[in-house]
């Protein structure tokens, strides 16, 4: 009983997260303009790493944590790099 | 003590998270993680962050419990406005400007820090000549009832505790 | 999924809801990111999924490998702790990005940087 719940809820909330991953997409390839694109590539981020989370507990397996963990810190160092960018960067001076 | 590790708190919430990330208490990690710790705290010395005084350190919880409950609140209320279902009222979005009292570098950034995590609102920019905040408001009713928000719910008590 | 056969249904029935919950409020955020109008109502959206989209999938992959492993799983909170603290970074970062090409642009969306509230001090 309990492995069809949960069987069924990982699969639905995959699903979600992936519906929301397309989302996500069509923003980035949307813009229209590249803040836009950015702030699209930070939420790709985040939702990956929920989608990772999720098929740990699918797959009960723990290696996924250090994916995860590795994601978050990823998409934090090219938000910001990326934000540094449009600031400075890109300019008729 | 002040010599020899500069940064207490910094050092044990290394050492914590060092714990965490390899998930066992035996003295091995323990004493890795000490010594990752002091290296990182005399590290962060070397670049001469300006000083901290916590002061009032027991609120700390009931703040944190409070910027909780006001995540879930405003995850409904953003949730809701987002699906569509706020309302016949019009929704209006717009920028407001709040001016502070408080003048503690870490106090500010955890002002911005817990306003920009919960949902509805984001910290544009700060002026720190005029010490005024640029708020990004997803319903922004009146900019004088933000104002009155940021300032009793949040400000009075990071002041309480930073300043 | 044999793994979670053995697992009872008062642990089974949470984290299958806090799943469905998180993920919902991942989906809606990233339909903000879609629906909103402008940028700067754009960037609420994924505080959504950074704040209780994540927390409550966090929530339930930490009860599930506790009971699961019948001990205190709390590799979840580093993984929560860093996406508290580093998304209002990333966003504060970004949208000031944001208003600055705007203001550069001389963009009628975006208040001045003098403005009246500030030289009224």
């Amino acid at each position: 009983m309990s492995a069809a719940i949960l069987s069924w809820s990982t699969l639905i909330a995959a699903l979600m997260l992936a519906a929301a991953i397309g989302c996500a997409a069509v923003r980035l390839l949307r813009g229209p303009r590249a803040q836009d694109r950015v702030l699209a590539l930070d939420t790709l981020y985040l939702l990956a790493a929920t989608l990772l989370l999720v098929f740990g507990i699918r797959t009960g397996s723990t290696h996924y944590f250090e994916a995860t963990l590795l994601i978050t810190l990823l998409g934090f160092v090219s938000t910001a790099a990326l934000s540094r960018f449009l600031m400075r960067g890109e300019v008729i001076e | 003590m002040t010599r020899w590790l500069p940064h207490p708190l910094v050092a044990a919430s290394l050492l914590g998270l060092w714990l965490l990330l390899v998930e066992s208490l035996s003295p091995g990690s323990i004493l890795l993680g000490a010594a990752l710790a002091v290296a990182g705290s005399r590290a962060l010395a070397a670049l001469t962050p300006p000083t901290a005084r916590l002061r009032r350190f027991s609120t700390v919880p009931g703040l944190l419990l409070d910027v909780a409950v006001e995540v879930v609140r405003s995850n409904n209320a953003v949730a809701r406005i987002i699906l569509g279902a706020a309302g016949t009222r019009i929704r209006q979005s717009g920028f407001a400007f709040i001016p502070l009292d408080m003048h503690s570098p870490y106090g500010l950034a955890a002002l911005a820090c817990i306003l920009t995590a919960t949902p509805g609102t984001v910290v544009v920019d700060y002026d720190a000549a005029g010490n005024v905040m640029l708020l990004h408001v997803l319903d922004l009713v009146d900019e004088e009832t933000w104002v009155r928000i940021v300032k009793d719910k949040w400000e009075q008590r990071l002041m309480d505790i930073f300043e | 999924m044999t793994h979670a056969a053995d697992l009872p249904l008062w642990i089974a029935l949470p984290v299958a809801l806090l799943l469905l919950l998180g993920a919902a409020l991942a989906l809606t955020g990233a339909i903000g990111l879609l629906r909103l109008g402008s940028f700067y109502e754009r960037v609420h959206a994924p505080t959504l999924a950074s704040t209780l989209g994540i927390g409550c999938v966090l929530l339930a992959s930490m009860l599930f490998f506790s009971v699961l492993g019948s001990r205190l799983v709390l590799h979840e909170v580093l993984i929560a702790a860093f996406v508290v603290l580093t998304t209002p970074v990333t966003l504060m970062l970004l949208t000031r990005a944001a208003l600055h090409r705007d203001r550069r642009e001389g963009s009628e969306e975006v208040p001045p940087a003098t403005a009246s509230h500030v030289e009224r001090k």
